[in-house]
């Protein structure tokens, strides 16, 4: 089953470690990436670039709009995404928990949603309706 | 994804359901091995074939010289794992002494074999390999994390010390005690009811967070804390892993044996509702008071096992098509499973010789008479309330002495019955059980009294949520009219 695990980070944390210090942590979180991946744990994973550059779009007035920034300005923001191959959610809690990057921010554990059977019903309304 | 998620979705429950490996369990497949591309569907005869042909050592060689494909390793591996996980995993935690590193080295000890096996051949005996497997990764794991905290060093090298000891080499002898020691420790007193049996249901059974979560209608993150909640208290308070001392031993398999049957409760109670899942809660159960009695033939886990069996023998015959629950005395007898009567009915007697039996036994031994009984009528009452007599004389409660006073009624008529009732639930803590004051009215039907009977329905109405049990009431009172 996959996992999603949302890496948070309070902005400015990393920018504000000694370089040693930074690559300390790079080290550690990358070679438990490179253990989990070689267990056939890591389905994906992604870092993110800081808050600041991200763009956020909502629908006003019958259109989209943007605006600067993330959507939600909290004190830690998402810092990475890692899809996690888990047996279970207790296994998922226990890999995360060996995760070195536990250490400096929280993990949010969620698992994925099975959308299949709605995307099969949805073909299949989009199908009905192109017959009529 | 889509296939491997069919192939791991809900058919492991179900075929957990037919195999007849009593004591193996059939844990769910490494998601990992299962996840990824798969050319050919799973095929568990030729598997199964395999195992049995690598645990020949005539064939051994013949089989480890053969080349074989990724597709037949994986093929190979996800039947090893059904059939062996649980004794592998037990073993690794005793090797291990935590029951997270344990789990975690065993999943990378099939990985590598799935990586390794294609090109080395399958060795001769799979299960030694994996444990040692693990324990290597174990080890390298430990090393890893003691770069940031140097205790972990220690204790890797305690276990690089432990692996060339003497010890060593009894290892294959105390396997089975290895999951004798797991069921003790997932049961342990000191843990909490609800805890010992997500722990042993996920651990002794190798069912997930999320099928256990659904069996016991909670949410899986609940379920989840629960679980690494108890697996901290055991690494702290420590637990120790291990089998009880002869002294402490009737205590703890009685905690043992009340996880046991709460799980075949927990799925019989909810057998007639449309919640499949829970029902399997007590093939569950049968699976492990089966385990429990080949590794520990105490007459009481016998009894234990020949009660469920007894009652599940009923299954059929518990519930109308309508999904309506049947009385005992108006079951289609011939709906009943004769082979789980024939095993339990065997079990109960040879609890009964060992003069050693308890509750449990008492209990399957009222079970088994029903059982062999042709019809209610011919039900031999005197034996049923002799041996409530004995059971209320070894584990007296107001819910045994309900059930003897309705066997009483059975045996004597309606009315010392019901005085019989009216005196237990004078003592008030049955004003609440639903099943009370159903006795009552029935045995209130039975004397003409109506009024009485439909204000005692009434009350046990009042007093049930579960479906099926309103539905049989309402049928009752309507039938009173």
């Amino acid at each position: 089953m996959k996992y999603i695990c949302l890496g948070y980070i309070e902005p400015g944390k990393f920018a504000g470690m000694t370089e040693d210090e930074q690559h300390a942590m790079l080290d550690e979180c990358f070679e438990y990436d490179d253990h989990l991946r070689a267990n056939g744990h890591f389905a994906a994973g992604e870092a993110l670039q800081p808050p600041e550059t991200a763009l956020t779009l909502y629908w006003r007035n019958g259109k989209v709009a943007t605006t600067d920034g993330p959507y939600a300005e909290t004190k830690e923001q998402l810092g990475g995404i890692l899809v996690l191959e888990a047996r279970d959610m207790n296994h998922a809690v226990q890999l995360i928990s060996q995760h070195p990057g536990v250490k400096y921010g929280p993990f949010e554990i969620r698992p994925a949603a099975d959308l299949n059977e709605m995307i099969r019903e949805s073909k299949e309304r989009r199908r009905r309706s192109t017959e009529r | 994804m889509l296939e491997g998620k069919t192939y791991l979705g809900g058919s492991t429950l179900a075929a957990r359901m037919h195999t007849n490996a009593a004591s193996f369990r059939m844990r769910r497949p490494l998601e990992s091995l299962a996840s990824a591309p798969r050319e050919t569907i799973h095929n568990e005869s030729i598997a199964a074939t395999f195992v049995k042909l690598i645990r020949d050592d005539r064939f051994a060689r013949v089989v480890v010289m053969s080349e074989r494909s990724t597709e037949q390793i994986r093929e190979l591996l996800d039947s090893l794992y059904r059939a062996d996980s649980g004794r592998i995993l037990a073993t690794l935690i005793r090797l291990l002494g935590d029951f997270d590193l344990a789990e975690e080295a065993m999943h990378e000890a099939f990985a590598a074999a799935l990586s390794l096996w294609p090109g080395s051949g399958v060795p001769d005996n799979p299960p030694p390999w994996l444990i040692s497997t693990a324990r290597f990764k174990a080890i390298d794991s430990l090393r890893r994390r003691a770069r940031l905290n140097a205790s972990q060093d220690e204790l890797a090298r305690h276990i690089e010390a432990q692996w060339n000891s003497p010890e060593r080499s009894n290892e294959e002898d105390s396997v089975e005690d290895d999951r004798l020691r797991l069921v003790f420790t997932c049961c342990h007193p000191t843990l909490p009811p609800e805890a010992r049996v997500a722990l042993t249901l996920r651990e002794v059974c190798g069912l997930t967070t999320e099928e256990i979560a659904k069996a016991f209608l909670i949410t899986p993150r609940t379920l989840a804390q629960r679980i690494v909640r108890a697996k901290a208290k055991i690494r702290d308070t420590p637990i120790r892993y291990e089998v009880p001392s002869s002294q402490e031993l009737p205590e703890r398999l009685d905690a043992v044996l009340q996880v046991i049957y709460l799980v075949f409760n927990e799925g019989y109670s909810a057998a007639a509702g449309a919640e499949v899942t829970r029902a399997e809660l007590t093939g569950e159960a049968i699976r492990l008071g089966r385990l429990l009695s080949e590794l520990l033939p105490e007459p009481e886990v016998l009894g234990l096992l020949s009660l469920m069996l007894l009652q599940d023998s009923r299954q059929a015959a518990r519930t109308s098509p309508a999904g309506e629950l049947v009385l005992l005395e108006n079951q289609d007898r011939s709906l009943w499973n004769r082979e789980k009567i024939a095993e339990g009915v065997a079990l109960v007697e040879k609890a009964l010789k060992s003069h050693r039996f308890g509750s449990y036994t008492l209990q399957a031994a009222i079970a088994a008479v029903h059982a062999e009984a042709e019809s209610a009528a011919i039900t031999d009452w005197r034996q049923i309330v002799a041996l409530y007599n004995r059971l209320v004389r070894i584990q007296s409660s107001p819910v045994i002495e309900l059930n003897r006073a309705v066997a009483i009624a059975m045996r004597d008529g309606p009315d010392v019955g019901l005085a019989l009732i009216d005196t237990v639930l004078a003592h008030g803590e049955l004003a609440d059980y639903y099943l009370a004051h159903s006795a009552r009215a029935d045995m209130c039907r039975r004397l003409g009294r109506t009024a009485e009977a439909r204000s005692s329905y009434e009350k046990a109405l009042a007093l049930t949520q579960q479906e099926p049990e309103r539905k049989f009431l309402q049928e009752q009172i309507r039938q009173l009219k």
